[in-house]
């Protein structure tokens, strides 16, 4: 069996980046003006997966006590981005800790409590990381989506309060549309796995020498894994957003009021 | 009694006036003097910077806020309508429990139940919307210039409804920049002045 988890040097990275440079050419011949966006792109993933790198040797190195600090720093880092692209909706922040939050706790907590994945940093680690890069994508969609929603229906929204509705009732189907965005990208990605694309836990298997069909079984764990996290993130976001938006006393905030 | 505006600029200002419980009140004042905001304060889509609204002599914020707009209603300047059929639209809590009787009460042919909402004329919408609001049995109704998106044939046929509402006994308040809407129709007016 091939296995090519040992196999490639820092010269075939530096082979790779020949590609880039195709992708920079294509760019300057098409006048696209991505070339400045390549490069940085290129540089800023060099060096973050070498610091990443670093970082996981460490701790698969006999310091898996830090793996709880490592996945802080990802929740954090990503209620920092979720929480700027919701910017809007007050507390956005907040909003997106505890989505981002429950989402990994959630589903996280259910693997290793279940034992289906070992409680060991090498597990925890880039199972995390999908969670919570999934989760932070479906919070800022599900705010996005429902502050915007309810500022252009704000007519409709008030219109349904002022004939006595709840909060929770008025903003119902824009609620339920708000979840669903997002929360259909991964499971239209769910429904097509393995048809259109071999998803990246298999192809990292399969080209690290494993059998199909475990690759298969862990590849299952993790899109059901992901399935349930956005789940948890959209239900979190979504409700919290609503909280937001309105007072205690079933108004909307004046920003969205007088939008 | 006052409301703030976008960086405090005021949109309402040193507002004070007593509204009786019969019959038909106009508040008017030309754009911009906050006559949809007063409307609002009384529906508690909002409340007040400073100073008090007060329904039966008590404050607003002391009410249930469900409660309280069930019994105050307001039907807002254009018609909304909900996804659906006009029975969807008026049924739902309507403490008359006959949908007919109550589209035949606004001037609505009763067949129209079951035409989709958004199909209607906009005239035919905001009769919609003033039985969607009577469904709840409300006490007082605040309508916010009624008439200002129907054309001169729609807009008789709405005026001379409110003010058979208002001798049924029901409190009507009524927005309107048109000072002889209001002189024809209410039986006192309030004006309000833009904010300085």
């Amino acid at each position: 069996m091939t296995d090519l988890s040992g196999r490639i040097s820092i010269g075939d990275v530096g082979l790779s980046l020949l590609l880039v440079a195709v992708a920079i050419a294509i760019s300057r011949g098409r006048k696209a003006d991505l070339e400045r966006d390549i490069v940085v792109a290129t540089f800023r993933s060099f060096v973050q997966l070498l610091a990443v790198g670093f970082v996981l040797d460490y701790v698969f190195g006999g310091h898996a006590w830090l793996t709880p600090v490592v996945l802080a720093v990802m929740i954090v880092t990503a209620t920092l981005t979720s929480g700027a692209r919701g910017r809007r909706v007050p507390g956005a922040h907040g909003i997106a800790l505890a989505s981002i939050g429950a989402a990994t706790a959630g589903t996280l907590g259910v693997l290793l409590a279940l034992r289906i994945v070992p409680f060991a940093a090498r597990a925890a680690i880039p199972l995390g990381s999908m969670i919570i890069s999934n989760a932070m994508n479906t919070t800022s969609l599900t705010m996005s989506r429902l502050r915007d929603d309810l500022a252009s229906h704000r007519r409709e929204v008030e219109a349904r309060l002022s004939l006595g509705q709840t909060a929770a009732e008025a903003s119902r189907p824009w609620h339920r549309a708000a979840v669903r965005t997002g929360t259909i990208p991964v499971v239209d990605q769910t429904k097509v796995v393995g048809l259109v694309a071999l998803p990246g836990v298999m192809t990292g298997m399969l080209l690290a020498g494993a059998s199909p069909s475990s690759a298969i079984r862990l590849q299952l764990v993790v899109m059901y894994m992901l399935l349930g996290g956005n789940a948890f993130a959209a239900l979190v976001a979504g409700h919290l957003t609503v909280r937001r938006l309105f007072t205690a006393h079933h108004q909307l905030i004046r920003s969205l009021a007088r939008s | 009694m006052g409301v703030d505006g976008d960086g405090g600029r005021p949109i309402v200002a040193g507002f004070s006036a007593r509204i009786p419980a019969d019959g038909l009140t106009a508040i008017v004042g030309p754009s911009g003097a906050g006559k949809t905001t007063l409307l609002r304060l009384l529906n508690r889509l909002d409340d007040p910077d400073d100073g008090e609204v007060l329904f039966e002599g008590r404050d607003v914020r002391s009410y249930d806020v469900i409660a309280l707009r069930k019994r105050v209603q307001y039907v807002s300047q254009v018609p909304v309508t909900f996804p659906g059929t006009v029975a969807d639209n008026v049924g739902p809590g309507n403490v008359h429990g006959d949908t007919a009787a109550l589209l035949t009460r606004v001037g609505l042919d009763p067949a129209l139940a079951t035409r989709t909402a958004d199909r209607l004329s906009v005239g035919e919408a905001q009769r919609m919307c003033l039985a969607r609001a009577l469904a709840l049995g409300p006490e007082c109704l605040l309508l916010d210039e009624p008439t200002s998106a129907l054309d001169d044939g729609s807009r008789g046929g709405i005026e001379a409804l409110v003010r058979s509402l208002a001798d049924e006994g029901l409190t009507v308040v009524m927005v309107t920049h048109d000072r002889r809407q209001a002189e024809e129709l209410a039986d006192r007016m309030v004006t309000v002045a833009p904010a300085p």
